[in-house]
Protein backbone atom coordinates (compact mmCIF):
# COMPACT_ATOMS: atom_id res chain seq x y z
CA UNK A 1 0.00 0.00 0.00
CA UNK A 2 0.97 3.34 -1.11
CA UNK A 3 2.15 5.95 2.00
CA UNK A 4 0.60 9.68 0.66
CA UNK A 5 2.92 10.46 3.70
CA UNK A 6 5.99 9.59 2.57
CA UNK A 7 5.61 11.47 -0.27
CA UNK A 8 4.38 14.59 0.29
CA UNK A 9 7.55 15.94 1.13
CA UNK A 10 8.53 15.81 -2.53
CA UNK A 11 6.19 18.45 -3.16
CA UNK A 12 7.44 21.52 -1.24
CA UNK A 13 4.08 23.74 -1.80
CA UNK A 14 2.57 21.35 0.42
CA UNK A 15 4.35 22.34 3.44
CA UNK A 16 2.90 25.73 2.98
CA UNK A 17 0.20 27.27 5.37
CA UNK A 18 -2.94 28.77 3.86
CA UNK A 19 -5.02 31.36 6.44
CA UNK A 20 -2.91 29.92 9.21
CA UNK A 21 -3.26 25.86 8.61
CA UNK A 22 -1.27 23.43 6.37
CA UNK A 23 -2.62 23.60 3.49
CA UNK A 24 -5.03 20.71 2.00
CA UNK A 25 -4.51 20.46 -1.88
CA UNK A 26 -8.03 19.05 -3.02
CA UNK A 27 -7.98 20.65 -6.43
CA UNK A 28 -6.34 17.70 -8.31
CA UNK A 29 -8.78 17.69 -11.22
CA UNK A 30 -8.05 21.04 -12.11
CA UNK A 31 -3.95 20.93 -11.95
CA UNK A 32 -1.87 18.74 -9.73
CA UNK A 33 1.26 19.81 -7.85
CA UNK A 34 4.68 19.08 -9.08
CA UNK A 35 7.36 17.27 -7.39
CA UNK A 36 10.80 18.64 -6.91
CA UNK A 37 12.63 16.30 -9.70
CA UNK A 38 9.86 17.91 -12.18
CA UNK A 39 11.32 21.40 -11.31
CA UNK A 40 14.90 20.31 -11.60
CA UNK A 41 14.65 18.21 -14.67
CA UNK A 42 13.18 21.63 -16.45
CA UNK A 43 15.69 24.01 -14.51
CA UNK A 44 18.70 21.43 -15.76
CA UNK A 45 17.80 21.70 -19.15
CA UNK A 46 17.34 25.37 -19.10
CA UNK A 47 20.61 25.62 -17.26
CA UNK A 48 22.85 23.36 -18.76
CA UNK A 49 21.23 21.40 -22.52
CA UNK A 50 18.96 24.38 -23.82
CA UNK A 51 19.07 24.87 -27.87
CA UNK A 52 16.83 24.39 -30.06
CA UNK A 53 16.01 20.91 -31.36
CA UNK A 54 16.28 18.94 -34.29
CA UNK A 55 19.24 19.86 -37.49
CA UNK A 56 21.21 21.10 -34.76
CA UNK A 57 24.58 19.81 -35.50
CA UNK A 58 26.12 21.21 -32.90
CA UNK A 59 26.44 18.88 -29.20
CA UNK A 60 24.19 20.92 -27.59
CA UNK A 61 21.48 21.16 -30.22
CA UNK A 62 21.84 16.88 -30.30
CA UNK A 63 21.41 16.80 -26.15
CA UNK A 64 18.28 19.08 -26.90
CA UNK A 65 16.89 16.87 -29.30
CA UNK A 66 17.58 13.62 -27.26
CA UNK A 67 16.22 14.81 -24.21
CA UNK A 68 12.92 15.93 -26.18
CA UNK A 69 12.32 12.90 -28.30
CA UNK A 70 13.44 10.62 -25.03
CA UNK A 71 10.23 12.42 -23.79
CA UNK A 72 8.05 11.18 -26.44
CA UNK A 73 9.76 7.63 -25.55
CA UNK A 74 8.29 8.14 -21.82
CA UNK A 75 5.02 9.60 -23.11
CA UNK A 76 4.37 6.45 -25.72
CA UNK A 77 5.40 4.06 -22.73
CA UNK A 78 3.56 5.39 -20.44
CA UNK A 79 -0.01 4.94 -22.38
CA UNK A 80 1.59 1.62 -24.23
CA UNK A 81 1.23 3.30 -27.40
CA UNK A 82 2.28 0.84 -30.25
CA UNK A 83 5.63 4.03 -31.13
CA UNK A 84 6.62 7.03 -30.12
CA UNK A 85 5.70 8.63 -33.54
CA UNK A 86 2.17 8.06 -32.48
CA UNK A 87 2.85 10.71 -29.63
CA UNK A 88 1.99 14.38 -31.10
CA UNK A 89 3.11 16.83 -28.34
CA UNK A 90 0.26 19.63 -27.74
CA UNK A 91 -0.47 22.41 -25.21
CA UNK A 92 -2.54 20.41 -23.46
CA UNK A 93 -5.52 17.96 -24.02
CA UNK A 94 -8.16 20.22 -24.64
CA UNK A 95 -5.82 21.10 -27.99
CA UNK A 96 -5.02 17.54 -28.62
CA UNK A 97 -8.96 16.99 -28.96
CA UNK A 98 -8.98 20.42 -31.12
CA UNK A 99 -6.38 19.22 -33.32
CA UNK A 100 -8.37 16.09 -34.05
CA UNK A 101 -11.88 18.30 -34.89
CA UNK A 102 -8.78 20.60 -37.23
CA UNK A 103 -7.37 17.73 -39.03
CA UNK A 104 -8.93 14.58 -39.63
CA UNK A 105 -12.40 15.09 -38.29
CA UNK A 106 -12.24 18.06 -41.14
CA UNK A 107 -10.79 15.96 -43.84
CA UNK A 108 -12.86 13.19 -43.35
CA UNK A 109 -16.48 14.04 -42.56
CA UNK A 110 -18.65 15.99 -44.85
CA UNK A 111 -22.18 17.61 -44.51
CA UNK A 112 -24.80 15.36 -42.87
CA UNK A 113 -22.16 12.98 -40.84
CA UNK A 114 -22.83 12.33 -37.24
CA UNK A 115 -20.52 12.69 -34.30
CA UNK A 116 -21.57 11.51 -31.29
CA UNK A 117 -20.40 12.86 -27.92
CA UNK A 118 -21.57 12.16 -24.48
CA UNK A 119 -23.49 14.42 -21.55
CA UNK A 120 -20.69 14.24 -18.79
CA UNK A 121 -18.48 16.05 -21.20
CA UNK A 122 -16.00 18.67 -19.82
CA UNK A 123 -16.69 21.57 -22.28
CA UNK A 124 -13.61 20.96 -24.65
CA UNK A 125 -14.61 17.59 -25.86
CA UNK A 126 -18.38 19.40 -26.55
CA UNK A 127 -17.19 23.01 -27.93
CA UNK A 128 -14.71 22.00 -30.43
CA UNK A 129 -17.47 20.06 -32.37
CA UNK A 130 -20.29 21.72 -31.83
CA UNK A 131 -17.69 24.48 -33.77
CA UNK A 132 -16.84 21.96 -36.62
CA UNK A 133 -20.92 20.73 -36.90
CA UNK A 134 -21.66 24.19 -37.59
CA UNK A 135 -19.02 24.59 -40.17
CA UNK A 136 -19.35 21.59 -41.67
CA UNK A 137 -23.13 20.91 -41.45
CA UNK A 138 -22.75 17.91 -39.41
CA UNK A 139 -25.22 16.21 -36.93
CA UNK A 140 -23.84 16.32 -33.24
CA UNK A 141 -25.65 13.95 -30.89
CA UNK A 142 -25.19 13.11 -27.22
CA UNK A 143 -25.15 10.13 -25.24
CA UNK A 144 -27.31 10.41 -22.37
CA UNK A 145 -26.52 9.67 -18.72
CA UNK A 146 -28.76 8.45 -15.68
CA UNK A 147 -27.84 11.39 -13.99
CA UNK A 148 -28.69 9.57 -10.39
CA UNK A 149 -26.84 7.06 -10.84
CA UNK A 150 -23.75 9.29 -12.02
CA UNK A 151 -23.35 6.86 -15.14
CA UNK A 152 -23.78 6.73 -19.15
CA UNK A 153 -26.70 5.70 -20.35
CA UNK A 154 -25.48 2.51 -22.62
CA UNK A 155 -28.71 1.06 -23.64
CA UNK A 156 -29.53 4.41 -25.52
CA UNK A 157 -26.34 3.63 -27.58
CA UNK A 158 -27.14 1.18 -30.13
CA UNK A 159 -29.97 3.46 -31.41
CA UNK A 160 -27.30 6.18 -31.89
CA UNK A 161 -25.32 4.38 -33.82
CA UNK A 162 -25.37 3.99 -37.85
CA UNK A 163 -23.21 4.40 -40.85
CA UNK A 164 -23.66 8.45 -40.71
CA UNK A 165 -21.65 8.20 -37.59
CA UNK A 166 -18.07 8.90 -37.84
CA UNK A 167 -16.58 9.61 -34.61
CA UNK A 168 -17.53 9.00 -30.77
CA UNK A 169 -15.57 11.20 -28.59
CA UNK A 170 -15.62 10.36 -24.80
CA UNK A 171 -13.71 11.07 -21.57
CA UNK A 172 -11.91 8.02 -19.79
CA UNK A 173 -12.87 9.95 -16.43
CA UNK A 174 -15.64 12.71 -16.00
CA UNK A 175 -13.82 15.29 -14.21
CA UNK A 176 -16.97 16.22 -12.39
CA UNK A 177 -18.85 13.05 -11.50
CA UNK A 178 -15.29 11.02 -11.40
CA UNK A 179 -16.59 8.21 -12.98
CA UNK A 180 -14.76 5.64 -15.03
CA UNK A 181 -16.68 5.14 -18.58
CA UNK A 182 -16.77 1.24 -20.18
CA UNK A 183 -14.43 2.08 -22.90
CA UNK A 184 -14.04 -1.48 -24.31
CA UNK A 185 -17.89 -1.59 -24.61
CA UNK A 186 -18.00 2.13 -26.34
CA UNK A 187 -15.16 1.21 -28.53
CA UNK A 188 -16.38 -2.38 -29.51
CA UNK A 189 -19.55 -0.99 -30.60
CA UNK A 190 -18.21 1.77 -32.26
CA UNK A 191 -15.95 0.10 -34.57
CA UNK A 192 -18.85 -2.14 -35.61
CA UNK A 193 -20.28 1.12 -37.62
CA UNK A 194 -16.82 2.20 -38.59
CA UNK A 195 -17.16 5.16 -36.67
CA UNK A 196 -13.56 5.96 -34.94
CA UNK A 197 -13.14 6.47 -30.92
CA UNK A 198 -11.67 9.60 -29.78
CA UNK A 199 -10.83 9.29 -25.79
CA UNK A 200 -10.16 12.58 -23.57
CA UNK A 201 -7.72 10.74 -21.15
CA UNK A 202 -7.27 14.02 -18.65
CA UNK A 203 -8.36 12.43 -15.52
CA UNK A 204 -7.85 9.22 -16.45
CA UNK A 205 -4.00 9.49 -17.29
CA UNK A 206 -2.61 10.66 -13.99
CA UNK A 207 -4.57 8.49 -12.19
CA UNK A 208 -5.35 4.51 -13.18
CA UNK A 209 -2.79 2.59 -16.24
CA UNK A 210 -3.83 3.25 -19.56
CA UNK A 211 -3.28 1.10 -22.29
CA UNK A 212 -4.30 2.67 -25.63
CA UNK A 213 -3.95 -0.76 -27.50
CA UNK A 214 -5.95 -2.96 -25.05
CA UNK A 215 -8.47 -0.10 -25.07
CA UNK A 216 -7.99 0.09 -29.34
CA UNK A 217 -9.11 3.82 -29.22
CA UNK A 218 -8.44 5.47 -32.37
CA UNK A 219 -7.27 8.73 -30.55
CA UNK A 220 -6.46 9.14 -26.80
CA UNK A 221 -6.02 12.95 -25.30
CA UNK A 222 -4.10 14.07 -21.93
CA UNK A 223 -2.51 16.95 -20.11
CA UNK A 224 0.55 17.06 -18.65
CA UNK A 225 0.00 19.60 -15.56
CA UNK A 226 -2.58 17.35 -14.14
CA UNK A 227 0.06 14.75 -13.58
CA UNK A 228 2.49 16.22 -11.77
CA UNK A 229 3.53 17.90 -15.48
CA UNK A 230 4.32 21.99 -15.65
CA UNK A 231 1.45 23.65 -17.95
CA UNK A 232 1.86 24.20 -21.49
CA UNK A 233 2.70 20.13 -22.75
CA UNK A 234 0.24 17.73 -23.40
CA UNK A 235 -0.21 14.84 -25.87
CA UNK A 236 -2.48 13.44 -28.70
CA UNK A 237 -1.89 10.06 -29.25
CA UNK A 238 -3.38 8.49 -32.89
CA UNK A 239 -2.80 5.37 -34.68
CA UNK A 240 0.06 5.54 -36.69
CA UNK A 241 -2.13 4.93 -40.17
CA UNK A 242 -4.82 8.01 -39.39
CA UNK A 243 -1.71 10.03 -38.34
CA UNK A 244 -0.16 9.08 -42.29
CA UNK A 245 -3.36 9.52 -44.03
CA UNK A 246 -3.79 13.21 -41.90
CA UNK A 247 -3.14 16.66 -43.18
CA UNK A 248 -1.36 19.11 -40.98
CA UNK A 249 -3.01 22.33 -39.92
CA UNK A 250 -0.09 24.27 -38.80
CA UNK A 251 2.38 24.84 -41.12
CA UNK A 252 6.12 25.77 -40.20
CA UNK A 253 9.29 25.51 -39.46
CA UNK A 254 10.15 21.43 -38.31
CA UNK A 255 7.29 20.33 -39.80
CA UNK A 256 8.29 20.01 -43.59
CA UNK A 257 10.53 17.87 -45.30
CA UNK A 258 11.10 20.02 -48.51
CA UNK A 259 9.56 23.63 -49.61
CA UNK A 260 9.67 25.62 -52.73
CA UNK A 261 8.04 28.62 -53.64
CA UNK A 262 4.91 26.61 -54.78
CA UNK A 263 4.61 24.09 -52.33
CA UNK A 264 5.96 21.95 -49.27
CA UNK A 265 6.18 18.61 -48.46
CA UNK A 266 5.29 17.15 -45.19
CA UNK A 267 7.95 16.28 -42.76
CA UNK A 268 7.38 12.57 -41.18
CA UNK A 269 4.47 12.20 -38.28
CA UNK A 270 4.84 13.03 -35.72
CA UNK A 271 6.75 16.29 -36.33
CA UNK A 272 4.49 17.14 -39.67
CA UNK A 273 2.15 18.04 -36.89
CA UNK A 274 4.53 19.94 -34.74
CA UNK A 275 5.55 23.24 -36.75
CA UNK A 276 7.66 25.81 -34.77
CA UNK A 277 9.88 25.42 -31.77
CA UNK A 278 7.73 23.00 -29.56
CA UNK A 279 7.81 23.22 -26.15
CA UNK A 280 10.87 21.22 -25.24
CA UNK A 281 11.04 22.30 -21.23
CA UNK A 282 7.68 21.25 -20.97
CA UNK A 283 8.00 17.62 -22.46
CA UNK A 284 11.19 17.12 -20.01
CA UNK A 285 9.24 18.30 -17.18
CA UNK A 286 6.11 15.65 -18.18
CA UNK A 287 8.74 13.14 -19.00
CA UNK A 288 10.24 13.62 -15.50
CA UNK A 289 6.53 13.57 -14.11
CA UNK A 290 5.99 10.43 -15.55
CA UNK A 291 9.20 8.92 -14.23
CA UNK A 292 7.91 9.83 -11.00
CA UNK A 293 4.64 7.88 -11.54
CA UNK A 294 6.15 5.25 -12.91
CA UNK A 295 8.19 4.61 -9.43
CA UNK A 296 4.88 4.51 -7.59
CA UNK A 297 3.14 2.51 -10.25
CA UNK A 298 -0.12 3.65 -11.61
CA UNK A 299 -1.61 0.34 -9.87
CA UNK A 300 -0.73 1.75 -6.90
CA UNK A 301 -1.98 5.44 -6.97
CA UNK A 302 -5.17 3.98 -8.09
CA UNK A 303 -5.46 1.67 -5.17
CA UNK A 304 -4.73 4.13 -3.07
CA UNK A 305 -7.16 6.25 -4.54
CA UNK A 306 -9.38 3.33 -4.32
CA UNK A 307 -9.24 3.71 -0.42
CA UNK A 308 -9.95 7.26 -0.55
CA UNK A 309 -12.97 6.30 -2.30
CA UNK A 310 -13.98 3.64 0.43
CA UNK A 311 -13.26 5.90 2.68
CA UNK A 312 -15.12 9.16 1.94
CA UNK A 313 -17.89 7.73 0.02
CA UNK A 314 -19.89 6.38 2.90
CA UNK A 315 -19.06 9.36 5.58
CA UNK A 316 -20.03 11.76 2.48
CA UNK A 317 -23.63 10.03 2.25
CA UNK A 318 -24.04 10.03 5.97
CA UNK A 319 -24.67 14.16 6.10
CA UNK A 320 -27.61 15.39 6.21
CA UNK A 321 -29.22 17.39 3.21
CA UNK A 322 -25.65 16.16 0.70
CA UNK A 323 -26.37 15.17 -2.11
CA UNK A 324 -23.09 13.20 -4.20
CA UNK A 325 -23.21 13.67 -7.88
CA UNK A 326 -22.18 10.63 -9.97
CA UNK A 327 -21.73 7.12 -8.20
CA UNK A 328 -22.95 7.41 -4.74
CA UNK A 329 -21.21 4.16 -3.75
CA UNK A 330 -17.99 2.75 -3.34
CA UNK A 331 -17.43 1.51 -6.82
CA UNK A 332 -14.41 0.35 -8.65
CA UNK A 333 -16.24 2.22 -11.76
CA UNK A 334 -15.52 5.47 -9.99
CA UNK A 335 -12.76 8.04 -9.02
CA UNK A 336 -11.29 9.86 -5.92
CA UNK A 337 -13.50 13.12 -7.55
CA UNK A 338 -16.16 13.81 -5.09
CA UNK A 339 -18.94 16.51 -6.27
CA UNK A 340 -21.77 17.01 -4.16
CA UNK A 341 -24.57 19.63 -3.74
CA UNK A 342 -25.31 20.71 -0.22
CA UNK A 343 -29.09 21.89 0.82
CA UNK A 344 -28.98 25.86 1.84
CA UNK A 345 -25.34 26.60 0.80
CA UNK A 346 -23.72 27.58 -2.15
CA UNK A 347 -20.85 25.99 -3.24
CA UNK A 348 -19.07 29.35 -3.46
CA UNK A 349 -19.67 29.91 0.17
CA UNK A 350 -18.55 26.35 1.06
CA UNK A 351 -15.40 27.02 -1.35
CA UNK A 352 -15.07 30.31 1.24
CA UNK A 353 -14.88 28.45 4.15
CA UNK A 354 -12.98 25.75 3.22
CA UNK A 355 -10.20 28.39 1.96
CA UNK A 356 -10.53 29.66 5.78
CA UNK A 357 -9.70 25.92 6.91
CA UNK A 358 -6.70 26.33 4.37
CA UNK A 359 -8.85 23.89 2.22
CA UNK A 360 -8.19 24.12 -1.68
CA UNK A 361 -11.78 22.75 -3.57
CA UNK A 362 -13.49 24.17 -6.31
CA UNK A 363 -17.22 25.85 -6.61
CA UNK A 364 -18.96 26.28 -9.92
CA UNK A 365 -19.82 24.64 -13.08
CA UNK A 366 -16.64 22.67 -13.51
CA UNK A 367 -16.70 22.80 -17.25
CA UNK A 368 -19.30 20.41 -17.08
CA UNK A 369 -22.58 22.17 -17.62
CA UNK A 370 -24.57 19.93 -19.69
CA UNK A 371 -24.27 16.98 -16.52
CA UNK A 372 -25.13 19.92 -14.10
CA UNK A 373 -28.19 20.88 -16.26
CA UNK A 374 -29.09 16.88 -16.48
CA UNK A 375 -28.34 17.30 -12.16
CA UNK A 376 -30.55 20.02 -12.29
CA UNK A 377 -28.21 21.89 -10.11
CA UNK A 378 -26.80 25.41 -11.09
CA UNK A 379 -22.98 24.65 -9.63
CA UNK A 380 -21.28 21.67 -7.58
CA UNK A 381 -18.43 21.80 -4.92
CA UNK A 382 -15.62 19.49 -5.71
CA UNK A 383 -12.92 17.85 -3.95
CA UNK A 384 -10.57 15.77 -6.00
CA UNK A 385 -7.56 13.85 -4.58
CA UNK A 386 -4.70 12.18 -5.54
CA UNK A 387 -1.96 9.93 -3.81
CA UNK A 388 -0.23 12.43 -2.24
CA UNK A 389 -3.73 12.98 -0.23
CA UNK A 390 -4.28 11.36 3.43
CA UNK A 391 -7.22 9.92 4.91
CA UNK A 392 -6.55 12.60 7.40
CA UNK A 393 -7.15 15.50 4.99
CA UNK A 394 -9.69 13.44 4.08
CA UNK A 395 -11.00 13.62 7.58
CA UNK A 396 -10.07 17.79 7.51
CA UNK A 397 -12.49 17.64 4.02
CA UNK A 398 -15.40 16.38 5.61
CA UNK A 399 -15.08 18.40 9.03
CA UNK A 400 -15.21 21.38 7.26
CA UNK A 401 -18.23 20.55 5.85
CA UNK A 402 -19.78 19.77 9.05
CA UNK A 403 -17.98 23.32 9.97
CA UNK A 404 -19.53 25.02 7.30
CA UNK A 405 -23.15 23.31 7.87
CA UNK A 406 -22.82 24.96 11.71
CA UNK A 407 -22.12 28.53 10.46
CA UNK A 408 -24.57 28.57 8.35
CA UNK A 409 -26.89 27.11 10.70
CA UNK A 410 -28.05 23.92 9.23
CA UNK B 1 -16.33 30.70 13.63
CA UNK B 2 -16.33 32.05 10.77
CA UNK B 3 -14.66 35.42 9.64
CA UNK B 4 -16.16 35.85 6.52
CA UNK B 5 -19.69 34.56 7.36
CA UNK B 6 -20.19 36.84 10.51
CA UNK B 7 -23.77 36.52 12.39
CA UNK B 8 -25.42 39.03 10.34
CA UNK B 9 -24.09 37.75 7.36
CA UNK B 10 -25.81 34.52 7.89
CA UNK B 11 -29.13 36.03 9.22
CA UNK B 12 -29.41 38.67 6.03
CA UNK B 13 -29.21 35.29 4.45
CA UNK B 14 -31.78 33.24 5.96
CA UNK B 15 -33.85 35.71 6.49
CA UNK B 16 -33.85 38.63 3.75
CA UNK B 17 -35.15 42.00 4.35
CA UNK B 18 -37.55 43.61 1.95
CA UNK B 19 -37.21 40.24 -0.08
CA UNK B 20 -40.10 40.50 -3.25
CA UNK B 21 -40.91 42.40 -5.96
CA UNK B 22 -43.22 45.54 -6.53
CA UNK B 23 -45.73 46.38 -9.42
CA UNK B 24 -45.03 49.32 -11.38
CA UNK B 25 -41.66 50.20 -10.50
CA UNK B 26 -39.81 53.70 -10.84
CA UNK B 27 -36.91 51.67 -10.88
CA UNK B 28 -35.97 48.38 -11.83
CA UNK B 29 -33.05 46.58 -13.12
CA UNK B 30 -30.83 43.06 -12.88
CA UNK B 31 -27.79 41.81 -12.43
CA UNK B 32 -26.41 38.52 -13.41
CA UNK B 33 -22.47 36.85 -12.31
CA UNK B 34 -21.92 34.64 -15.22
CA UNK B 35 -19.32 32.36 -13.65
CA UNK B 36 -21.81 31.19 -10.58
CA UNK B 37 -25.51 32.12 -11.66
CA UNK B 38 -25.85 34.67 -8.81
CA UNK B 39 -28.61 37.44 -9.59
CA UNK B 40 -29.90 39.99 -7.56
CA UNK B 41 -33.28 42.48 -9.33
CA UNK B 42 -33.60 45.86 -7.59
CA UNK B 43 -37.82 47.29 -7.43
CA UNK B 44 -37.84 50.83 -6.27
CA UNK B 45 -40.81 53.54 -5.91
CA UNK B 46 -40.07 57.19 -5.07
CA UNK B 47 -42.21 59.32 -3.67
CA UNK B 48 -43.23 63.26 -5.07
CA UNK B 49 -40.01 64.76 -3.71
CA UNK B 50 -37.83 61.75 -5.37
CA UNK B 51 -37.06 59.88 -2.49
CA UNK B 52 -37.18 56.52 -1.90
CA UNK B 53 -40.85 55.48 -0.70
CA UNK B 54 -40.70 51.46 -1.31
CA UNK B 55 -37.86 48.87 -2.08
CA UNK B 56 -38.18 45.62 -2.76
CA UNK B 57 -34.89 43.42 -4.48
CA UNK B 58 -34.98 39.44 -5.34
CA UNK B 59 -32.65 37.32 -6.25
CA UNK B 60 -30.88 33.71 -6.06
CA UNK B 61 -27.31 32.74 -5.64
CA UNK B 62 -24.41 32.41 -2.74
CA UNK B 63 -25.16 34.01 0.75
CA UNK B 64 -22.42 36.83 0.21
CA UNK B 65 -24.94 38.08 -3.08
CA UNK B 66 -28.24 37.58 -1.40
CA UNK B 67 -27.18 38.92 1.97
CA UNK B 68 -25.51 41.94 0.89
CA UNK B 69 -28.57 42.98 -1.49
CA UNK B 70 -30.65 42.61 2.14
CA UNK B 71 -27.95 44.78 3.98
CA UNK B 72 -28.07 47.43 1.17
CA UNK B 73 -31.75 47.24 0.44
CA UNK B 74 -32.09 48.66 4.74
CA UNK B 75 -29.96 51.58 3.54
CA UNK B 76 -32.07 52.69 0.45
CA UNK B 77 -35.59 54.35 2.12
CA UNK B 78 -35.57 57.71 2.39
CA UNK B 79 -32.49 58.55 0.22
CA UNK B 80 -32.26 60.78 -2.85
CA UNK B 81 -31.25 58.85 -6.28
CA UNK B 82 -28.12 61.23 -6.41
CA UNK B 83 -27.49 59.76 -2.61
CA UNK B 84 -27.61 56.42 -3.65
CA UNK B 85 -25.63 57.21 -6.86
CA UNK B 86 -22.90 57.74 -4.50
CA UNK B 87 -23.35 54.18 -2.92
CA UNK B 88 -20.32 52.21 -4.14
CA UNK B 89 -18.30 48.71 -3.00
CA UNK B 90 -16.66 50.62 -0.50
CA UNK B 91 -19.81 50.74 1.14
CA UNK B 92 -20.57 46.68 0.68
CA UNK B 93 -16.94 45.96 1.87
CA UNK B 94 -18.10 48.17 4.89
CA UNK B 95 -21.22 45.91 5.47
CA UNK B 96 -19.25 42.54 4.45
CA UNK B 97 -15.98 42.97 5.88
CA UNK B 98 -12.83 43.71 3.28
CA UNK B 99 -11.31 40.24 3.72
CA UNK B 100 -13.05 39.44 0.44
CA UNK B 101 -10.81 37.77 -2.12
CA UNK B 102 -11.19 39.37 -5.57
CA UNK B 103 -13.13 36.16 -6.79
CA UNK B 104 -15.57 36.70 -4.16
CA UNK B 105 -15.61 40.70 -4.39
CA UNK B 106 -17.58 39.90 -7.29
CA UNK B 107 -20.72 38.12 -4.90
CA UNK B 108 -20.53 40.52 -2.58
CA UNK B 109 -20.60 43.70 -4.98
CA UNK B 110 -23.44 42.52 -7.12
CA UNK B 111 -26.29 43.93 -5.41
CA UNK B 112 -24.95 47.37 -6.06
CA UNK B 113 -23.55 46.93 -9.60
CA UNK B 114 -27.47 45.61 -10.05
CA UNK B 115 -28.51 49.19 -8.12
CA UNK B 116 -26.34 51.09 -10.52
CA UNK B 117 -27.42 49.05 -13.62
CA UNK B 118 -31.66 49.84 -12.18
CA UNK B 119 -30.66 53.55 -12.20
CA UNK B 120 -29.01 54.12 -15.63
CA UNK B 121 -32.42 52.25 -17.18
CA UNK B 122 -34.34 54.94 -15.41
Amino acid sequence: MLDPKKYQKDFPILARRINGKKLVYLDNAATSQKPLTVVRAMEDFLLKHNANVHRGIYALSEEATALYENARKSAAKFINAGSESEIIFTRNATESINLVALTWARQNLKAGDEILTTEMEHHSNIVPWQILAKERGLELKFLPTLPEKGILDLNKLPNLLSSKLKLVCVGHMSNLLGTVNPLVEIIGQAHQVGAKVLVDGCQAAPHLPVDVQKLNADFYAFSGHKMLGPTGIGVLWAKQEILEATEPILGGGDMIKNVTQTEATWNAVPWKFEAGTPNVVGAIGLAAAIDYLNDLGMKNIWQHEQKLVEYVIPKLKAIAGLNIFGISEVSKNRGAIFSFWLDGLHPHDLASIFDEAGIAIRAGHMCAQPMLSALGKPAATRASFYFYNTLAEADAFLDAIEKAKKVFKL
Amino acid sequence: MSELYREIIIDHYKNPRNFGKLKDPDINGAEDNIVCGDRVEWFLKLDSAGRVKEVKWQGEGCALSQASASLLSEMLIGKKLTEINKLGVKDIYRIVGEKLNPSRQKCATLSVEALKQALTKK
